[in-house]
């Protein structure tokens, strides 16, 4: 089944994907998160899980679907009658990071590799707004979009044992950040004191695709003290409306 | 709430709890996770008489010896299992009376890979995001082990069981075929390997796990690797290196490796129940369109 700006097609029978066909004008993540957003919206009733990738995205069921016309016809109509111009209103949140050399193991070999220095890297990197593309790879992992083009650098040769929870890191174009320890192959600049996942709240993140993340640098104390103020529950994590 | 509890005597080589799985968190990075045999914990519960969607225990290749504090009433299906009540043999697939102190062995499986007890109101275990189903990062626990402190609900009513007309019917165990529509990156295989792919038989790896069914050998191909796009259990992904990956209950949200099938959801049941060096081969399902 074919419609102009769409194709849809049934992932085994629990699922539905999207392909999103306007590839040539590369499509926006905006627009996909819009799309996203709109059918997790409207499709609230039917209990489903709605993931959006690069250029396509997939709505699940929670059991099999048992008339698979009738779910086309509904999600077709939604797709075509969206107004794309009535855009999100995405947050943006400001996120502590210390980049300490105690939490920043690939600053310094960034640095050098790239013949600039610590503090041009650090203001480089907070300078940039970041967009959340995608959670993924582990429960909240970050991955972000907007990594300033002087920080572009491959992953790790061999990825680490460990990354300490709440670390921050960059990955080719992008930039991550590890919500719990875990082994991972991303060059970590720094590390936030903040909670990026917490199983026992719901949702467990205060962050969602399309949101959007800027850095500012605190010291080693700042960062012990925030981490305090974390833990006991009274630090407020400042954010804002993009448009508001 | 009068609770009963399980000892865990010895943990049994790979035994979590699992329910039918998280939902409405995927945007977040988690898995859905729950039972890899959905039709054995279904009727596991039903048996029981238990809600659909009670805690089991998920036990792989060779089981657990528990000792129950309290009374309770037990069932057993999935793979056929040696199952041992105080050193006696019993069925599996029927309600079996537990009493205070007795010991009930799960030993290892003549066939399948997958076994799940179900208990009278479900295991009582930690609840992260709706969900009793162990996942490790997401739950203390994510398997069960000596330490491991698991509950019951002793004070369940031992209603006399009305589901005694449910039948376990175990022939998909031995089915070797697992029906798999084309996946969206199907059609960029050569003609040859399309068909190939549906001909060839496959040994499963010792590799495999809840996140992944893998497979001996390589699938020669020449795909490229796609941008990051939706995957459920399920997806049959074509890694460049010819290893074929089946994603699991634990599999992630998306994937930069071509789909090339997708299971059914009866396939899923049959795959989930091979175990390492069992041969399986794909046969081909159509969409109704």
């Amino acid at each position: 089944m074919q419609d102009k700006f769409f194709e849809i097609s049934q992932l085994g029978e629990k699922a539905i994907l999207i392909d999103f066909l306007e590839k040539e004008k590369k499509l926006e993540l905006e627009t996909i998160l819009f799309y996203r957003n709109l059918l997790e919206d409207k499709l609230f009733e039917s209990k489903v899980d709605v993931i959006s990738a690069f250029d396509s995205i997939s709505i699940i069921y929670h059991t099999t679907i048992e008339n698979v016309y009738n779910e086309f016809s509904v999600i077709k109509l939604l797709l075509s009658k969206a107004n794309i111009d009535k855009k999100n209103d995405y947050k943006i949140f400001q996120v502590p990071v210390c980049y300490h050399q105690e939490f920043a193991h690939d600053l310094s070999e960034i640095a050098s590799a790239k013949g600039i220095t610590e503090s041009e890297i650090m203001a480089a990197h907070c300078s940039a707004i970041y967009q959340i593309n995608l959670i993924g790879f582990l429960p909240g992992f970050l991955y972000m979009k907007g990594l300033d083009k002087r920080l572009h650098f491959p992953r790790k040769k061999t990825p680490r044992k460990l990354v300490e929870k709440g670390s921050v890191g960059i990955a080719e174009n992008q930039c991550g950040i590890y919500p719990n320890n875990s082994p991972g192959g991303w060059q970590i600049l720094g590390r936030s004191p903040l909670i990026f996942f917490d199983k026992n709240c719901v949702p467990p993140t205060p962050f969602s695709a399309g949101d959007k993340i800027q850095f500012y640098k605190v010291t080693k104390t700042e960062f012990h003290k925030i981490e305090k103020s974390v833990s006991s529950n009274d630090f407020i994590l400042k954010w804002e409306y993009e448009n508001r | 709430m009068k609770t009963g509890k399980i000892s865990i005597i010895t943990p049994g080589i790979f035994s979590t709890i699992q329910d039918s799985g998280r939902f409405g968190f995927k945007k977040y990075g988690v898995p859905v996770s729950g039972a890899m045999d959905h039709y054995a914990f279904r009727m596991v519960n039903l048996i029981l008489g238990n809600q659909q969607d009670h805690a089991v225990m998920e036990i792989t290749m060779a089981g657990p010896v528990l000792q129950f504090s309290k009374s309770t009433r037990i069932c057993f299906c999935g793979g056929d299992f040696d199952l041992q009540l105080n050193d006696l043999k019993v069925a599996p697939n029927e309600v079996i009376q537990i009493q205070e102190n007795d010991i009930f062995k799960i030993g290892r499986s003549k066939q399948g890979f997958r076994g799940y007890l179900g208990i009278s109101g479900g295991f009582q275990s930690e609840t992260v995001l709706n969900s009793k189903s162990m996942y490790e990062g997401l739950t203390d626990e994510f398997r069960l082990s000596k330490n491991t402190s698991l509950a019951f609900n002793a004070e369940n009513p031992s209603f006399e069981n009305n589901y005694s007309s449910v039948r376990f019917d175990d022939r998909y165990l031995a089915d070797k075929y697992i029906p798999a529509y084309p996946g969206p990156e199907f059609s960029k295989l050569s003609k040859f390997q399309q068909l190939k792919i549906y001909e060839t038989e496959f040994s499963l790896a010792a590799s495999s796990n809840r996140m992944a069914i893998q497979f001996e050998g390589n699938f020669e191909n020449d795909l490229k690797g796609i941008s990051s796009a939706p995957v459920i259990p399920g997806t049959v992904q074509l890694i460049p290196s010819g290893k074929l990956f089946v994603l699991g209950k634990d599999c992630q949200t998306t994937g930069g490796y071509p789909r090339v099938l997708q299971l059914s959801e009866y396939a899923f049941h049959v795959i989930a129940q091979k175990a390492p060096a069992n041969l399986i081969q794909f046969k081909r399902l159509d969409y109704k369109n």
